[in-house]
């Protein structure tokens, strides 16, 4: 795919590329979401759970905890990753806007 | 000083501060009332939303339910988190953009219809109210418990408090005062599990002490101990789950699918100036809402610990100081069936009966005294309690305000206006509000606790399906988005009350559709409102080319040449 103009062109956005680029972000970082939650906490808690961590089973570590963790990294990547689609496309807010 | 002073200064102080704050941050146009203005910072925003959306039983009750559920009770932990990654990801840089006040606001709007607009109106109107009596009951039980009042006395304080930062500020006080909520209450929280977690298990931060070994000297895990001693007594083992792996699943999915589309959460998002605010205030709430919800857990599995080794099976005569002061509440019962003295506490496996009822708020509220911790900690605790329900409630009754002022009377029946009387219906309305919540709060109808599977159902069936295929597809027009929410909602209501309200006896595994409990049936609905949304719309018209452009506008951060 390529990248349309920094900041500065007088070119119209590339919604299209922009849109698709976040659709592909969205499908990729709610898979990891439906992975941890439904996936390992709640399909697969039993077999992970002959996995030990520590004190922890693994299976019920992530439903009690490793999920939570997982959702606060998933959005933090989605910020960086969103913010630098918006300065490449060029659609970023400016201050004056 | 004695528990009841501390409790006294705690709770006085933390009132000063929240009036304090509603007086530096009084509102003076509509745009600071529904939405502080649009320019709150994000982590500011982050810390508020965090102090709106735990509630009193997140606060009060969430570790006592885990720990009676064990694993189960993961349902709650994730599924009031997980929701935020779809507001985050899905709905909040969208709602943003399209920049007005409300949720009715932006389905009224996309879908070009009145009764789009009014649908969602009465959905955010009784989600909010089945909410905020719960919040008003919360402040009620906090005062009586810990101050000696009575209910009622409590419910009569907090309406006033609540009256006073929520009429005078609208969002912006609210905003404000929720950030200092939002201190007080993970404070209150965190200071007794981090020194139960020391008592417990030499580890000072509750997350790692949970799955460490306890200090007794025994060199065993917690949660292995916890397993040994629940079977030994006839329980499952803690780190079991007992519900079927589907009912875990849609409930799960139906508490993340509703949080994101609770109007009191999703409005916190318009209150950011920019796009790209609105995704990180997201992520800054979570990060503070998973402070507590990871601590919860681990709350929990102390609380067990401690009451399965200091009370079952010893002789009634020499019980703990803390078991006789909340026996006194009758919030913890012992029968001595078998007439011999001792507390025989026991699950539904064993062949002795059980002979101890116990609330699932104790485990909260008496964790400082069964830990023997200083009175300050309990004063603490009760301070905490009240924040979390404060905040909560002042939250849901500025939606409350905003849908009868701004979407039913400015939007629906009288758009000539002015902003100033707009304001003042406004005002009235929340002030009415807050008496009919108090009113709720006094004599709680018996269905309070029933309806709340209800709020999360109907956000899960109605305002997610909508606001996501509104922005995510361009073909979806007024017929297929209208027909899509009603269809959600009668279902899910229905299923609600035929097990909940009509038919209660039925209300079992064995009756169930697929098994799937009435609480995690809005996952249904939702599925329901996107099968017909769809096809509803394939077979009408799509929408007009100015509705196509407007889901264009909103997809970029930027306005549009």
């Amino acid at each position: 795919m390529t990248r349309l103009s920094k900041r500065g062109s007088t070119k119209p956005p590339g919604n299209v590329g922009y849109w698709k680029r976040n659709l592909v972000y969205l499908t990729i970082l709610l898979s990891i979401w439906a992975l941890v939650s439904f996936g390992f906490s709640i399909l697969l808690v039993e077999p992970l759970n002959r996995i030990r961590w520590g004190g922890f089973k693994l299976g019920f570590w992530f439903a009690q905890q490793g999920a939570m963790y997982v959702f606060v990294v998933l959005i933090f990547v989605y910020v960086r990753l969103m913010n630098r689609l918006d300065r490449d496309y060029d659609v970023d807010e400016r201050d004056d806007s | 000083m004695s528990v009841q002073s501390w409790t006294f200064i705690m709770v006085a102080t933390s009132f000063a501060l929240y009036i304090g704050v509603a007086i530096w941050s009084r509102a003076k146009s509509t745009g600071d009332f529904y939405v502080a203005g649009g320019n709150v910072s994000p982590v500011v925003n982050g810390l508020a939303t965090a102090a709106g959306w735990m509630s009193a039983a997140s606060f009060i009750s969430m570790a006592g339910l885990i720990a009676f559920m064990g694993r189960d009770g993961s349902v709650y932990l994730m599924g009031w988190t997980g929701g935020y990654v779809l507001l985050a990801l899905l709905l909040a840089p969208y709602l943003r953009k399209f920049g007005k006040y409300t949720v009715p606001d932006f389905v009224g709007d996309r879908y070009y219809s009145q009764v789009a607009r009014v649908v969602a109106v009465i959905c955010a109107i009784f989600v909010s109210f089945t909410y905020v009596a719960g919040q008003m009951r919360g402040v009620g039980i906090v005062f009586s418990r810990f101050i000696g009042v009575s209910i009622e006395t409590g419910v009569v304080i907090g309406m006033g408090i609540v009256f006073f930062y929520a009429v005078l500020g609208g969002m912006k006080g609210i905003t404000y005062t929720q950030v200092a909520q939002y201190c007080v209450l993970i404070f209150a929280f965190l200071v007794p599990a981090i020194f139960i977690s020391l008592l417990l298990t030499g580890n000072p931060i509750p997350q790692l002490g949970f799955g460490s070994t306890l200090s007794d000297g025994s060199g065993v895990y917690l949660l292995d101990r916890l397993d040994g001693l629940g079977q030994e007594l006839g329980f499952a083992a803690y780190t079991d789950g007992q519900k079927g792996t589907l009912d875990v699943l849609f409930i799960t999915a139906a508490l993340m699918v509703g949080t994101a589309g609770l109007p009191h959460v999703i409005v916190r998002f318009y209150t950011v100036p920019k796009v790209w605010q609105a995704r990180s205030s997201a992520g800054w709430a979570l990060l503070f809402i998973a402070l507590l919800y990871t601590t919860a857990p681990a709350v929990a599995a102390f609380a067990r610990a401690n009451l399965l080794t200091t009370v079952s099976n010893q002789p009634y005569s020499d019980v703990p100081a803390w078991f006789s002061n909340w026996e006194a509440t009758g919030l913890i019962q012992f029968d001595d069936k078998n007439g011999d003295g001792l507390i025989q506490y026991t699950g539904p496996r064993s062949d002795i009966p059980n002979e101890l009822t116990i609330d699932r708020d104790i485990m909260v509220l008496a964790n400082p005294e069964i830990a023997n911790l200083p009175a300050w900690v309990t004063g603490l605790v009760a301070a905490g309690g009240l924040a979390a329900a404060l905040s909560t409630a002042a939250g849901l009754l500025l939606v409350i305000a905003t849908s009868v002022a701004h979407d039913l009377f400015k939007n629906s029946f009288r758009s000539d206006i002015s902003e100033k009387t707009e304001l003042r219906i406004a005002r009235i309305t929340v002030g009415f509000a807050v008496v009919v919540s108090g009113y709720l709060g006094i004599h709680p109808p018996g269905f309070v606790g029933e309806v709340v599977a209800l709020a999360f159902g109907l956000a899960a069936a109605s305002f997610f399906p909508a606001i996501l295929l509104g922005i995510f597809t361009k073909r979806m027009n007024s017929y297929g988005a209208v027909s899509g929410m009603i269809a959600g909602i009668t279902f899910t209501t229905l299923y609600i009350a035929y097990f909940k309200f009509l038919y209660p006896e039925l209300n079992s595994a064995d009756h169930w559709w697929l098994g799937i409990s009435p609480e995690g049936i809005g996952t249904v609905g939702m599925l329901l409102n996107f099968a017909v949304s769809g096809v509803v719309a394939w077979l009408t018209p799509p929408p007009p080319v100015e509705i196509q452009r407007f889901v264009e506008e909103i997809r970029v951060p930027r306005k549009l040449a």
